[in-house]
């Protein structure tokens, strides 16, 4: 479909004369250990969420609690001290306009630069090349600076909106829209559609597998944020999910139930992601595998 | 702003053209208009979200701004001075270097090493890939939470100290005791379980895309399986794969923020520059001169390092490259 997709698809590796029945078990035995050794973390954190504190804390090692604490649960939201509901919340707002609004954005762009001839577009694409290579994060005095000047610190347009233009991602659109079938474009102009009428009835109807690798990626990169969102969400109100867990770390009790639970209601979503729209995710990571 | 600039040479030609190219000036207005419809929104924010806080914080860098962002004290460069000879902050480039050192060919070898044990599975392969990969989804946060509350927690009941208790070792203090510097191994670990998976799936579409003759070729000249091959086949196939990697880990390095910040709240050690950026701009003194000039000289530095990559990979260019 473009040009800049590696195929992700195995193909059928022809030369395998070593493949003896004693390495591969080798093999095996290795890639078990190592899946084990990853999924470590995530075992701790349902054991952690699930457990009272006197078994994560007690003398002897508990591989699994005793009793499944699921109270847990509703202590993590009836705590007063951190506001876990609306951080959630936070996130979820920010993670979806965020999502929507890059995409948005950063398409419309892309099909600009790609596809409108425009006797300065080369320049004008310059202006964005030369964004890629300051990372936003580097730049977070500066951005912090102009976004409490507009009176945005701990709203959640100061979160969403600064990060919206991203250069990188109009980039990886243009590459795609350029390798976009332009028969297809031609035949919808001469029909008569302008380029606006043509872009929203042919050619994002068609490019939903590249909307949905990106936004899969812009959505985990977003939900993920930790260093903008701490500059910006200075009162709790505009605190997100990953601003709240931090808080946990620093606070000065410490409710190891609660902690753990939190952290597992936080990366639900991306299992979610993980389970239902692996695809996507892979695509989006071998598409944009450039980024960092 | 330099949009503005640019729209503004364009309309004047247009003006000027004679009546006789009416229809085709017609066209190229229209076609004109499009671009800025399309682009318009995108490039509106990129100047205001991008090349003016960069502007404005250039500005900043060179006036005594302390806890305004509208100074009127001018200090020529005493701010880049004073972050220069600043011991923090000139530290916190060595902890850089050194977290580099560690980070980036430990993550290049582990991802490498696991692309190419998932590439030789024949069962289960779409299954181990995933679970290497499912830590890419977890936020630096919720890693770090897990790695200092429980696996590396300094007291007994953290998973390490219980392992390492099993073989009659005393508890480790990962975090809280810079001598010696376990909290590098804590730090490492955290970013190449959450990062590993990335780059093993750049590796992999890379694996696949070796042509299976070169090995059959080599097979035929009598190059023995295993090193021998990935000595003289798959790693000089990889090396476009390789060069990037290691650059997208140079450049993520410089940006850690999260896992230092949350790992080593509170301590005074093991701060990389954005960590320390944070704390003069945003902490206690709320010193945005100084913050300024700070972010200036890492700009300054990561371009360097961009540019580098930008010459060894061409930009857009990626696999196709080689």
């Amino acid at each position: 479909m473009t040009t800049t997709t590696p195929p992700v698809v195995g193909k059928p590796r022809s030369v395998r004369r070593r493949g003896g029945v004693m390495s591969s078990a080798g093999l095996y035995f290795a890639a078990g250990i190592g899946a084990a050794l990853f999924l470590v973390p995530f075992y701790l954190i349902v054991r952690n969420a699930l457990s009272t504190d006197a078994e994560i804390t007690g003398e002897n090692w508990k591989w699994f609690p005793t009793d499944i604490q699921w109270g847990n649960l509703t202590e993590l939201f009836d705590d007063p001290t951190v506001p876990f509901a609306q951080s959630l919340w936070n996130s979820t707002v920010v993670g979806v306009l965020h999502t929507v609004g890059t995409l948005l954005v950063c398409s419309l762009a892309g099909y600009g630069l790609a596809r409108i001839p425009y006797k300065h577009a080369n320049k004008i694409f310059y202006v964005v090349l030369v964004t890629l290579m300051v990372p936003t994060a580097v730049t977070f005095v500066p951005s912090f600076v102009l976004v409490s000047s507009l009176g945005w610190v701990s709203s959640l347009q100061g979160l969403i909106v600064p990060g919206l233009f991203s250069g990188f991602t109009c980039f990886l659109f243009r590459q795609y829209f350029l390798g976009f079938p332009k028969e297809l474009e031609e035949a919808a102009r001469v029909d008569g559609l302008s380029y606006w009428g043509a872009y929203w009835r042919i050619v994002v109807p068609n490019s939903l597998n590249f909307f949905a690798a990106i936004a899969t990626i812009t959505f985990i990169s977003g939900w993920n944020a930790f260093l903008w969102p701490l500059v910006i969400g200075q009162d709790q109100e505009a605190w997100t999910v990953q601003v709240a867990l931090s808080s946990y770390m620093t606070n000065q009790t410490v409710n190891f139930h609660l902690i753990f639970m939190a952290t597992a209601i936080s990366i639900l979503p991306l299992v979610f992601v993980f389970l239902f729209l692996q695809r996507w995710l892979v695509q989006g990571i071998a598409q944009t595998g450039i980024k960092g | 702003m330099s949009t503005t600039t640019t729209s503004g040479v364009a309309k004047s030609p247009a003006a000027a053209e004679t009546p006789t190219k009416v229809h085709k000036r017609r066209g190229v207005r229209g076609r004109t208009l499009s671009f800025w419809l399309f682009t318009g929104p995108f490039l509106i924010g990129l100047a205001v979200f991008v090349y003016i806080p960069i502007g404005w914080s250039a500005y900043l860098s060179f006036f005594e701004a302390r806890y305004t962002v509208t100074p009127s004290t001018f200090v020529g460069f005493d701010n880049y001075s004073y972050m220069l000879t600043n011991d923090k902050f000139t530290e916190s480039l060595v902890t850089f270097t050194v977290f580099a050192a560690f980070i980036v060919p430990i993550t290049w070898a582990f991802s490498l090493g696991l692309a190419l044990l998932v590439n030789r599975l024949r069962f289960m392969r779409a299954f181990f890939r995933s679970v290497f990969f499912l830590p890419t989804a977890v936020s630096f946060v919720a890693a770090s939470l897990i790695w200092k509350m429980s696996i590396f927690s300094g007291v007994r009941f953290g998973l390490m100290n219980t392992v390492i208790g099993w073989f009659g070792v005393e508890n480790i203090a990962w975090l809280a005791n810079p001598n010696p510097p376990w909290y590098w191994l804590v730090i490492v670990t955290v970013r190449l379980w959450l990062q590993a998976g990335f780059y093993m799936i750049l590796f992999l579409a890379a694996l696949q895309n070796i042509p299976p003759e070169l090995y059959e070729a080599a097979a035929i000249d009598g190059a023995k399986q295993g090193w021998q091959t990935f000595r003289h086949i798959t790693l000089p196939q990889l090396r476009a794969t390789s060069t990037a990697v290691i650059l997208l880990l140079l450049v993520a390095a410089f940006q850690a923020f999260d896992e230092f910040f949350n790992l080593l709240a509170k301590t005074t050690w093991g701060r990389p520059p954005l960590v320390e950026l944070y704390y003069t701009a945003l902490g206690e003194n709320q010193d945005y001169g100084a913050g300024s000039a700070g972010a200036m000289i890492l700009t300054l530095l990561i371009c360097v390092v961009t540019l580098a990559q930008g010459r060894f990979m061409g930009f857009g260019k990626g696999e196709e490259a080689k």
